[in-house]
């Protein structure tokens, strides 16, 4: 009974988005208020149902509903419940289902925190938001329904989930991800909107701007969280494998840290604005593409599951609709959209437009070694694929430059700044970061590196300008207090945000310059050295876990002499499928890891294959990429988007 | 020139020496990191060139993997059900490797024509046949009939 509620209330959810997709565009079309008026009570239905569907699908895990396919191949009654209910977007048809409860969430968001816009903008938003969410929604029914029933006869008991997901990892990761990508679409709907009504001012950039941050900080969160999750769950110690699903995540960052940069000189200066739309279409397009890599198994994957034809092109088919529908509307009106001001070569300006550059190319070099495989293979030419070495070879160098050009742009003021107070404000952070990074490496290496002196010097310069410059805001500041209350979030946004980019540069650098790693053959009483520390096999037993039977190793790390940690890490044979999962243990710290992982037993279980990695600095990636996202939001929490009702400004175009 | 056209050359020269410079990085690297994929029989029939990084596929051969008391070096033969390569390795197998299951190894050939891989990969989804194996194996069917 229950299952058919949830799809009932789907169905009724593709109803309402159906309507909201026509009637307010209509009524915004035609000058119609009350029709109009219409776009927020259905973008609340909408979220209604479609909560009700997703808790549906819920309460079909938590009570062992067998009799649902998708229940039935994705958990098992002996699942701890957080696993069950986390497995509701463990496969296909759950994800998308949360993709498009998400969806409504933000639809619903925009609808409640919007009082500020202007009607016709608002329904227009809307609307777009609605048509996606028919897209997304029809494609549920038609192709991948979570609801269907195993009838007559269904299992007694679920085919498990892939003990991979059965994991902390899964409960936040996903969600943040789409969090992210789902959010880019109320850009995408913005700038729809704005090509519609031609109204394209500085209050339509800072509407835009804030919820764009958002998406932006979540997308980084989940980008953040997964690379953690691979590093400690996939068991050979590794944050970013250039795999075509991360690279599938990591473009639309890339395209949407571009859009946050060029929203900001849009709002302020007006200036960039048809290259601001382009990046909010292209930032939400390749989050499309994104869930087709991911759901249509056309690239060899970590994340690439079983799945029909017919699903990858019917998302397709979504995406093409999509940039073809923004494309063509965006040729037609774009020309008409001005910029307003002029700049100088030393401004701001010219700076967010070198950083868009970089990003732009960036993400257009990722996309390229990402479907370049595809591509040869659509020629005939034979089947390939693309190295991590490609993506570092091309990513690093552009990256590194960037960070350059970031150090730079903190400094400079809008429209304007000559040469001379530039060099004055910034001789002294470089001095300093080009130093720092020539000693680094004799005093932390063994001697001289050139990838850490550069990844060093980079990674301090980004810091030290973003410091210099906001001490330099104090001194003509007659009180310390008030002066630090008069800057905007916003700009603690900024600082948190580019800080946050050196961290994880830092990390980056060091860990992939000093790690070391080591695969033995370990017999109980053996031990190995690496970087100092003492690594002692101890022997293994066996625990049971709820779903699982584990042989728990346990290694002793010793540092010249003196105890450091006892390291459990277990070989686990899963119950139900009967497969092999490794769980590493890992010693965190903030300068280094210690991360243990057993392979598999040896002359019957008389010793084991063991990896050992020492990890130094790996924390400062995520720690990084969380500073990044704070920055993001606490720019949301800026005076200027609180504002109850806009000021009149008719900047129309 | 007028500081107008002077200011729009030097943008246009800019652009274009930019976009040359990435332009032949991502050209550089991509032929130097591109690794070609061949199914077992081609390796067999020696259309694999020796000493170069490539990618080799295929289902691991019931009973064929060997493994060394004393390192962590294993040996097993994959095979696409019409010739068989022996590959060797030195390391930790995914969890998911097992025999009869589809693989994906990268290395490269050696002189003896023993694959020798530097890499393994074993997908996480029981069902799942790397789209280069299954068109590999499609192959062989339909040249079959």
């Amino acid at each position: 009974m229950i299952p058919e509620i949830g799809e009932f209330a789907l169905i009724i959810a593709l109803f309402l988005s159906a309507v909201l997709a026509l009637v307010p565009m209509y009524g915004a079309a035609t000058v119609n208020e009350l029709w109009m008026s219409y776009a927020k009570p259905l973008a609340k239905g909408q979220f209604l149902f479609m909560l009700i569907s997703f808790i549906c699908l819920g309460y079909a895990f938590s009570q062992d509903d067998f009799s649902v396919i998708y229940v039935a191949q994705h958990s098992n009654s002996q699942m701890p419940i957080q696993f069950k209910l986390s497995a509701i977007w463990g496969g296909h048809e759950g994800s998308l289902l949360l993709w498009a409860f998400i969806l409504s969430g933000w639809t619903l968001a925009v609808s409640l925190f919007s009082r500020s816009l202007p009607l016709d903008m608002l329904a227009r938003v809307l609307s777009v938001m609605g048509i996606i969410a028919t897209g997304f929604i029809s494609f549920l029914l038609v192709t991948s329904s979570p609801f269907l029933r195993y009838l007559p006869s269904f299992p007694e008991d679920g085919a498990d989930l892939n003990p991979l997901l059965q994991d902390f990892g899964l409960i936040v990761h996903p969600p943040m991800l789409y969090m992210g990508y789902v959010g880019f679409s109320v850009a995408f709907s913005f700038a729809i909107a704005a090509l519609l009504s031609g109204r394209l001012d500085t209050a339509w950039a800072r509407w835009s701007r804030s919820w764009t941050n958002i998406a932006w900080a979540f997308l980084g969160l989940g980008i953040t969280l997964g690379s953690w999750w691979a590093y400690y769950e996939l068991g050979w110690g590794g944050w970013w494998f250039w795999d075509p699903v991360e690279n599938a995540s990591l473009m639309p960052w890339l395209v949407g840290t571009a859009l946050v940069h060029s929203l900001a000189a849009t709002e302020k200066r007006g200036v960039f604005k048809s290259w601001t739309l382009l990046l909010a279409i292209f930032a939400f397009s390749l989050s499309l593409l994104g869930t087709f890599l991911v759901r249509s198994g056309v690239l060899t994957s970590v994340h690439a599951f079983a799945s029909d034809p017919e699903r990858g092109f019917f998302i397709l088919m979504l995406l093409a609709i999509t940039m073809g529908g923004s494309l063509t509307l965006y040729a037609f009106k774009a020309p008409n959209v001005k910029s307003e001001s002029n700049f100088s070569w030393l401004s701001r300006e010219v700076l967010l437009l070198v950083n868009n550059v970089f990003l732009t190319v960036m993400a257009v070099t990722v996309l390229l070694g990402t479907l370049y495989p595809l591509l040869i293979d659509a020629l005939g030419a034979g089947k390939i694929s693309v190295g991590p070495p490609y993506f570092n070879a091309v990513f690093v160098p552009i990256m590194g430059t960037m960070a350059v050009a970031m150090g730079i742009s903190v400094a400079v003021r809008w429209r304007e700044t000559s040469t001379k107070v530039v060099i004055d404000k910034l001789w002294l952070p470089a001095a300093i970061s080009i130093l720092c990074g020539l000693i680094f490496p004799f005093f932390y290496g063994s001697g001289f590196d050139f990838r850490v002196f550069i990844g060093i010097s980079v990674s301090l310069w980004v810091i030290s300008t973003v410091i210099t410059e906001f001490i330099g805001k104090f001194r003509n500041a007659q009180s310390f207090s008030i002066k630090l209350k008069q800057l905007p979030f916003s700009y603690y946004g900024m600082m948190l945000a580019h800080i946050g980019v050196a961290v994880t540069a830092i990390g980056i650098t060091l860990v992939s310059t000093y790690s070391e790693e080591r695969d033995i053959r370990m017999a109980k009483g053996d031990s190995v050295e690496l970087a100092g520390y003492q690594f002692i096999f101890q022997g293994t037993h066996v625990v049971k876990g709820p779903n699982y039977v584990a042989d728990q190793a346990t290694i002793e790390v010793l540092e010249s002499g003196t105890f450091v940690v006892t390291l459990h890490p277990e070989k686990r044979r899963y119950n139900v499928k009967r497969n092999m999962m490794t769980e590493a243990d890992i010693d965190a710290g903030l300068f280094r890891d210690l991360y243990v992982a057993l392979g598999e037993p040896l002359n019957n279980g008389e010793a084991w294959a063991v990896r050992v990695h020492y990890k130094p600095y790996v924390r400062w990636l995520w720690l990084g990429g969380i500073l990044m996202a704070l920055g993001g939001l606490l720019t949301v929490a800026d005076k200027r988007y609180r504002q109850s009702k806009a000021e009149p400004e008719d900047a129309y175009v | 020139m007028t500081p107008k056209r002077k200011k729009r050359l030097t943008i246009i020269l800019g652009l274009v020496f930019g976009t040359a410079l990435i332009v032949g990085l991502v050209m550089f690297s991509l032929s130097e990191n591109i690794n070609l994929f061949y199914s077992t029989s081609q390796i067999a029939n020696g259309e694999a060139p020796v000493g170069t990084r490539i990618r080799a596929g295929g289902m691991v051969v019931d009973g064929s993997v060997k493994r060394s008391t004393d390192s962590l070096k294993v040996q097993f033969a994959l095979t696409d059900y019409e010739q068989q390569v022996t590959v060797e390795f030195t390391g930790i197998l995914p969890d998911l490797f097992r025999e009869g299951q589809g693989i994906i190894a990268q290395g490269k050939m050696d002189a003896n024509g023993i694959f020798q891989a530097d890499e393994v990969l074993a997908k996480h989804d029981e069902n799942y046949m790397p789209p280069e194996i299954a068109e590999s194996m499609k192959k062989k069917q339909e040249a079959q009939k």
